[in-house]
């Protein structure tokens, strides 16, 4: 231990006084008078005739009440009452820190359906709920609170509200709380995201500068948290990931481009004096046939959290689906962390499956012993199966126990972009709820030239790990960078729709050394502008009174786009340049579902650039562009809003 | 020989309230101890205790001797501090533990007042999860394995939390000196 270390236990030992001896006498008292109470009801004891509000709490919380009714004057009144309800509040992470948390996991099996989880128990005590739990309200509180608890929202107050308004809650009670700084609730979630691009005047700032994403993972949090029956947390919601999610066939490039811009400049559905400029990316699609052999190493969690099913059993489902698209010339190996530690597939060829499939099945969550070499194995093992002409990449599954042997986050980065600058990409695959840390998968696979996508449903998992897998594996460009220059005769604001946490300095442009997103085969990727035309009434800003020169007319140019690249290997960047007209492109419904899901977006966001635009718009405008849809993507979506509609009044 | 916790547990969880009574009895002061190293307060440990004592007969059903029982025990003090600062957090004059108008206790008595100033300080500074890891790591006889267990968390990331607390106190620490 350091020596600061040591100072504060021996300040803490000093600061930590002795429990006060008459409090010591009373709660020893209480616990065993609500123990002998206890005893008297137990499960099988109760008797039938006790419906509605007894038989459907568990006992100790109706020993509490009972201790309530019959002993008002109590002194402990008030932490009886909140007592009563912290026993009958399900929290959902004790699914994972519960000491009786064996077989709890069933409950939540992939596809969660709204509601299901928030019956959840939390304890073996409230496991035996005889009745179904709808019909009392004391038990409505309970399916919401967990989704409170996980949200650290405000609205946790749902359960709370109960103290709140119970009358026999002293004025004392709340003088222990009274003093007190508020301080912002946390979670073992966290999310990566930044405050709205806001909106700039293009006098003052005409060029704008981002990193292309094709990460996906925000929308599947957004949906499990939309079909848990919460809204998701704002900064959950990034909505270029959600925009991105969703497969657009843009027109395909030609000839050697690995990519090629579309811009449509269309009316904004939520502002009708502003336009939107929209940028969709297309990213080539080499044959299929012809793909590289590909080294794919999993490295895969294995701590005692991962047991719920929608986690290591759900991977395990997931690499399976997986196996079918490789090929005799691939090799797969798997590495496991934290837990059992240590490689548990020697590289294998993809024709191996019967080998493959037995070390899946062997994999195992449990123990908490620190597989402390898991990262650095790993890539030892890609190293190993890296030849000329092949694509080597780690993918990183995990619940968000980032323990994968370097204890430094910075380290880790730079530990993992080196490893990317020498040829071994990294793709992070989240996996469950309540401890996903997306801020560390984000910075992970970014700085791996890799994808971070959260899989919730066996469904997802298809769409990441099949369908996509040539896009998430195989990069066909580099370090993709955009930079839109805006005519400030033409355009008087402009905002960037998302990218929040892709911004790049203009100078970074032109700096090859800056890293960027990666474009992998087929992606496509949508960039959305809001402008504001010169002369219209919805400027926001109003002109200066000093010093704003008339911008130089002539050009009829909106903007003008460039594009910077790298061929994957290459250290140089390419450019691709092309103007912006008004009336340009044609808003086919690609691009009117990609701005209704960016509306959505920003709704879910509660950003303030929507004008009165409602959840009942982006329904309408995203149902009116579904189009053909082959995999239900679009009309899922559409269910989502509806979700979010409903959960938002 | 004294009998262990774990009997003394399964003895409560099967309706022995004499068993369930000295366990109570022999573990107070760590509930307590607990209770203030999370809280930063004694009236709130003091209260966070009887909830404890309150919900414990409900609780002890459950035990089923998978972890030790001070794991176990731990377990639910957390959950239960945990729960209340939710719960007052969402009543909007919300705390977090070590708020910032706590006097603790010994300070005058001590004439270390600027030493605790810098432990609540220190402890104010520290994210939830970073707080709630060293106050269980305080504890005497806590490994990093039963931490983590505690914790649900792998030993791995008490370690990093660890490290990563190290390395704040220590900014912390030199901060104070650069002033």
């Amino acid at each position: 231990m350091s020596d600061e270390l040591e100072d504060l236990k021996r300040l803490m030992d000093a600061a930590t006084p002795a429990p006060n001896a008459q409090r010591r006498a009373e709660n020893l008292e209480l616990a065993r008078k609500s123990f002998a109470d206890a005893q008297g009801s137990r499960p099988g004891a109760r008797p039938t005739v006790m419906r509605a509000l007894k038989a459907r709490l568990t006992e100790g919380t109706k020993v509490m009440l009972n201790l309530l009714s019959t002993r008002g004057a109590l002194t402990a009144t008030t932490a009886i009452a909140a007592v009563a309800i912290f026993m009958i509040i399900p929290q959902t992470r004790d699914v994972v820190l519960s000491p009786t948390s064996t077989g709890e996991s069933q409950f939540s099996q992939p596809g969660t359906v709204a509601g299901q989880r928030a019956t959840m128990p939390s304890d073996a005590d409230e496991m035996d709920l005889p009745e179904p739990v709808l019909e009392f309200p004391v038990i409505v509180e309970e399916a919401r609170a967990p989704l409170a608890k996980r949200l650290a929202e405000p609205q946790a107050g749902l359960a709370s509200g109960i103290v709140a308004s119970e009358p026999n809650v002293p004025a004392s009670a709340d003088g222990d709380t009274r003093n007190l700084r508020f301080f912002p609730e946390q979670d073992t979630e966290a999310f990566a995201n930044a405050e709205t691009n806001p909106l700039k005047v293009t006098a003052d700032e005409p060029v704008s500068t981002f990193s292309i994403d094709v990460d996906t993972a925000s929308y599947p949090i957004v949906r499990s948290s939309l079909m848990d029956g919460y809204m998701p947390p704002r900064d959950a919601v990034r909505v270029e990931e959600l925009v991105n999610y969703f497969p657009y066939s843009y027109p395909a490039p030609e000839g050697a481009a690995p990519f090629r811009p579309s811009i449509t400049v269309m009316p904004t559905p939520w502002n009708a004096g502003t336009r939107l400029v929209h940028i969709g990316l297309q990213g080539a699609l080499p044959m299929i046939e012809d793909r590289p052999a590909l080294n794919l190493v999993f490295l895969v969690d294995t701590s005692g959290s991962m047991h719920d099913a929608d986690k290591l059993p759900l991977l395990k489902q997931s690499l399976r689906l997986m196996l079918s698209e490789l090929r005799p010339e691939d090799q797969v190996s798997i590495v496991t962390y934290a837990g059992s530690a240590g490689q548990v597939l020697e590289p294998t060829a993809g024709s191996e499956r019967a080998k493959i499939l037995h070390a899946l099945d062997r994999l195992e969550a449990g123990g908490s012993t620190a597989g402390q070499e898991g990262l650095h194995q790993a890539y030892q093992v890609a190293e190993s199966m890296a030849a000329n002409g092949e694509v080597t990449r780690v993918i990183l599954a995990t619940d968000g126990d980032f323990n994968v042997g370097l204890s430094d986050p910075e380290e880790l980065k730079d530990y993992i972009a080196d490893k990317r600058d020498s040829g071994t990409y990294l793709s992070v695959l989240g996996f469950g709820r309540g401890n996903l840390d997306d801020a560390t998968m984000q910075a992970l696979a970014q700085n791996g030239n890799g994808q971070a996508a959260y899989i919730d449903t066996l469904g997802e998992a298809r769409k990441v790990l099949v369908d996509q897998l040539t896009g998430a594996l195989f990069p066909i460009a580099n370090d993709v960078k955009i930079q839109v220059e805006f005519n400030p005769a033409k355009i008087a604001e402009y905002r960037l729709i998302g990218y929040e946490t892709r911004a790049l300095r203009r100078e970074d442009f032109t700096n090859d050394a800056v890293d960027a997103g990666d474009v992998g085969a087929g992606h496509s990727v949508t960039a959305i502008y809001e402008v504001t035309l010169v002369g219209t009434d919805a400027i926001r800003n109003a002109p200066l009174r000093y010093g704003s020169e008339s911008p130089a007319a002539g050009s009829s140019e909106l903007g003008y786009l460039k594009l910077r690249y790298k061929a994957p290997g290459d250290s140089r960047s390419q450019l691709i340049e092309q103007p912006i007209f008004a009336g340009q492109g044609v808003a086919d419904d690609d691009v009117l579902f990609s701005a209704a899901i960016a509306g959505f977006g920003q709704l879910l966001r509660g950003d303030a650039y929507l004008a009165g635009w409602t959840y009942e718009d982006a329904i309408a405008l995203g149902t009116a562009s579904r189009a053909t849809d082959p995999f239900g993507y679009r009309a899922e979506a559409v269910t989502l809003m509806r979700l979010a509609q409903s959960l938002s009044r | 020989m004294m009998t262990s916790d774990e009997d003394l547990a399964l003895g409560a969880a099967d309706g022995d309230a004499a068993a369930f009574s000295m366990l109570l009895e022999r573990h107070y002061e760590r509930i307590f101890r607990l209770a203030f190293r999370l809280t930063g307060r004694a009236e709130v440990a003091e209260d966070l205790t009887q909830d404890i004592c309150a919900a414990l007969p409900g609780k002890i059903a459950g035990f089923r001797a998978q972890a030790k029982f001070t794991t176990w025990l731990y377990r639910v003090v957390c959950n239960a501090a945990e729960d209340k600062r939710r719960r007052q957090a969402s009543r909007a004059r919300a705390t977090s533990g070590w708020g910032d108008v706590e006097k603790l206790r010994r300070a005058e008595a001590e004439e270390t007042a600027e030493a605790l100033t810098w432990l609540q300080l220190a402890m104010q500074s520290l994210p939830e999860d970073l707080r709630k890891t060293l106050a269980l790591t305080l504890e005497d006889d806590m490994t990093h394995s039963q931490a983590a267990s505690v914790l649900g968390v792998s030993e791995g990331t008490v370690s990093w939390r660890m490290s990563e607390i190290r390395k704040r106190l220590r900014a912390m620490k030199q901060e104070e000196l650069a002033q």
